[in-house]
């Protein structure tokens, strides 16, 4: 009753393609923005730490590779060893060039992965599926061990790890990175990255870009026959596709972990977490991305300190075993049932309330 | 309609010449010439396996002739990409439907626009400005074609859940958003009741008379290809085997033989 179009007529193409055209939905978005800035001030430190930092990181690489594999068509192993690319890439510029704000050499880090995306990109015109996914693991061993061979990459640390150094917001004695950088602003610069690139990614996917890639996917004799060129296309959908992951990348490292040795922590494991993440959450919807991201990160800590807490006794690696099967098993039944994942209860959701209160 | 005389004055807009094709061992195409005038409705016909769909295959691009040639808009096209066709005009339909199924009918008959969209990725990020306003301007064209094939209601919805017929319609109406000026047409009432038919005949039609689309079409019911075209070409085991109006043709001996299968 109280969420429907009813009532809401589009007088113009403009409204009726703006990013939200239901009022309920403008509505929604704007409460769950302000919940959402409002969130570290109310939640506990440990949920932060745990569940929202990384969930927030790692949203930006599940829509990146969801573009690609979701939007696109093309699967991909390699989104760790992208990942890397961009936390390296930002490691090394703000160490160059340390005056320049950290804030835009996170951002600039995802010109280097799309780089190296666009690259291994490259037999994507001729290869499809399961060689894809294999020429995509190839691409994966050789960043892992690039990232552990060249120390050059991690300056010479003789940990042979990241040092996240001290950096401030701009303009300010606020600090984001490093030992002293608090939660609440941790989050919120996770938290506006998460909004700016969400946002342009809706937008990119919903106009000729968004389409081409997804007529690619769909069928990609008859995109040709559109006059959408099928390198072109899937280049750029690695392109932006690596240009998230290495954004992720860099703000996982920087912001969440505070320093990392990337050739543990961008591994294959991470990799197919991300895939998993895009298929439990939606193919093709940024919505499910959200939900993916999210259904990852919180299930092993809901598990490993939620069962506990109602009196249920399991170890930490007994849980982390359970983490995997579930994922395992949903990724499955999902792939099988319903490719929209997560993303198409909310729509279900929505349509019952839309009837609500009434059955039909 | 126009009348024969009227079309044999116009301009070829595409001619084929002595092509010949071949999979492997399979002769698919063998020493076929023939040409298409602008404006005409153009039938090729011609039994299962007569090298029909290999034919448009040929003409957009798909397959690269092993000899002959392709002159369109009086220009030779050897070795034509599919891109290439369709920036110079051509558009088609599919025998077996090859829509996008996962994008709605809007957005299939959208992508249809790529071409005459070039708005940078800049622009398209912040979906502002310049991308807006080409955003707006095209989705005014996909409306009228909507509006044309009277497909409004089903305007949102996933291509993948419509049933056949409205799938193909939809498909036309993606290759129409082309605005292209010759439309291949592979077999667009295959698998149809009458009356989806019967639609379909009248868009054509429809197409020809508001956008002077020149169309080459290949259709099984030869009820429906003596209504529609102007001129007709037969196809029979990859060579031609008769060409010229709807009446003469008909009443072509080889012709008959083939349609009745006789030994030859
Ligand atoms: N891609 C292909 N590979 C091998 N043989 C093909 C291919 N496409 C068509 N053929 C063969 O070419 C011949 C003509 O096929 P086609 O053009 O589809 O006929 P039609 O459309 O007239 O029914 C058939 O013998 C078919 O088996
Ligand atoms: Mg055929």
């Amino acid at each position: 009753m109280f969420y429907r179009e009813a009532g809401q007529f589009k007088t113009s193409y403009e409204t009726d393609h703006a990013t939200f055209p239901i009022r309920q939905d403008q509505i929604g978005i704007a409460l769950i923005l302000i919940a959402a800035v409002a969130l570290p001030f109310v939640s506990s430190s440990f949920a932060m730490q745990t569940v929202m930092l990384p969930s927030l990181a790692l949203v930006v690489a599940v829509i990146g590779l969801n573009i690609l594999t979701g939007y696109t068509g093309l699967i991909s192993l390699g989104s760790a060893g992208f990942m890397g690319v961009g936390a390296y890439a930002c490691y090394k510029l703000t160490t160059l060039f340390p005056e320049v704000n950290i804030l835009v050499w996170i951002l600039c880090s995802g010109f280097f992965s799309a780089a190296i995306g666009v690259f291994f990109g490259l037999p994507s015109l001729r290869i499809k599926g399961l060689y894809l996914a294999v020429a995509t693991l190839a691409a994966q061993f050789f960043l892992q061990w690039a990232f552990v061979r060249i120390p050059w990459l991690y300056n010479y640390n003789p940990s042979g790890a990241i040092e996240v150094p001290l950096r401030y917001l701009p303009f300010t004695e606020i600090a984001i990175t490093g030992p002293t950088a608090s939660l609440e602003v941790k989050y919120l610069v996770l938290l506006a990255f998460v909004v700016v690139l969400t946002w342009v990614g809706s937008n990119l996917m919903r106009g000729r870009i968004g389409r081409s890639f997804m007529a690619v996917r769909d069928m990609d004799i008859a995109a040709q026959l559109m006059g959408i060129r099928l390198l072109d296309a899937k280049l750029m959908a690695f392109a932006i596709s690596s240009f998230y992951c290495g954004v992720s990348g860099a703000l996982f490292v920087f912001i969440y972990l505070g320093g990392a040795e990337a050739g543990t922590e961008f591994s294959i494991r991470l990799s197919f977490l991300m895939l998993f993440a895009v298929i439990i959450g939606g193919l093709g919807s940024m919505i499910g991305s959200f939900l993916g991201a999210f259904f990852i990160v919180a299930l092993p800590t809901i598990l490993k300190f939620g069962a506990p807490a109602i009196g249920i006794a399991i170890t930490g690696a007994t849980a982390e075993k359970i983490v995997f099967m579930t994922i395992g098993a949903l990724t499955i039944y999902l792939l099988i049932v319903e490719p929209h994942g997560l993303a198409r209860l909310w729509q279900i959701a929505k349509q019952k309330l839309r009837a609500w209160p009434f059955p039909y | 309609m126009q009348s024969y005389a009227d079309i044999a004055k116009g301009d070829v807009l595409l001619s084929v010449k002595d092509v010949s094709l071949s999979f492997g061992g399979v002769k698919a195409i063998q020493g076929v010439s023939f040409d298409i005038r602008k404006g005409e409705v153009r039938a090729i016909i011609g039994p299962n396996g007569a090298g029909k769909t290999s034919m448009l295959n040929v003409i957009n691009g798909f397959y690269h002739p092993q000899a002959g040639e392709i002159m369109f808009k009086g220009i030779r096209r050897p070795k034509m990409k599919p891109y290439e066709a369709a920036s110079g005009g051509i558009a088609r339909t599919f025998q077996n439907v090859a829509l996008f199924k996962g994008m709605t009918t809007l957005d299939n008959i959208m992508a249809g626009r790529s071409l005459k969209m070039n708005v940078g990725l800049f622009w398209q990020m912040l979906r502002f400005g310049p991308a807006e306003r080409e955003e707006v301007i095209h989705r005014r064209r996909v409306e009228e074609i909507i509006d044309f094939l009277e497909i409004q209601a089903i305007r949102k919805t996933p291509v993948g859940k419509l049933p056949y017929g409205l799938q193909k319609r939809v498909e036309l109406g993606r290759a129409l958003a082309m605005e292209p000026e010759l439309l291949l047409l592979d077999e667009p009432m295959a698998g149809m009741n009458l009356e989806e038919k019967e639609d379909m005949c009248r868009f054509i039609l429809d197409v020809r008379e508001q956008f002077g689309t020149t169309i080459a079409l290949i259709e099984h019911d030869m009820g429906v290809v003596m209504d529609l075209s102007d001129r007709v070409v037969v196809l029979d085991y990859g060579r031609k085997i008769a060409d010229g109006v709807p009446d003469v043709v008909k009443a072509d001996k080889t012709v008959i033989d083939a349609y009745l299968g006789v030994a030859h």
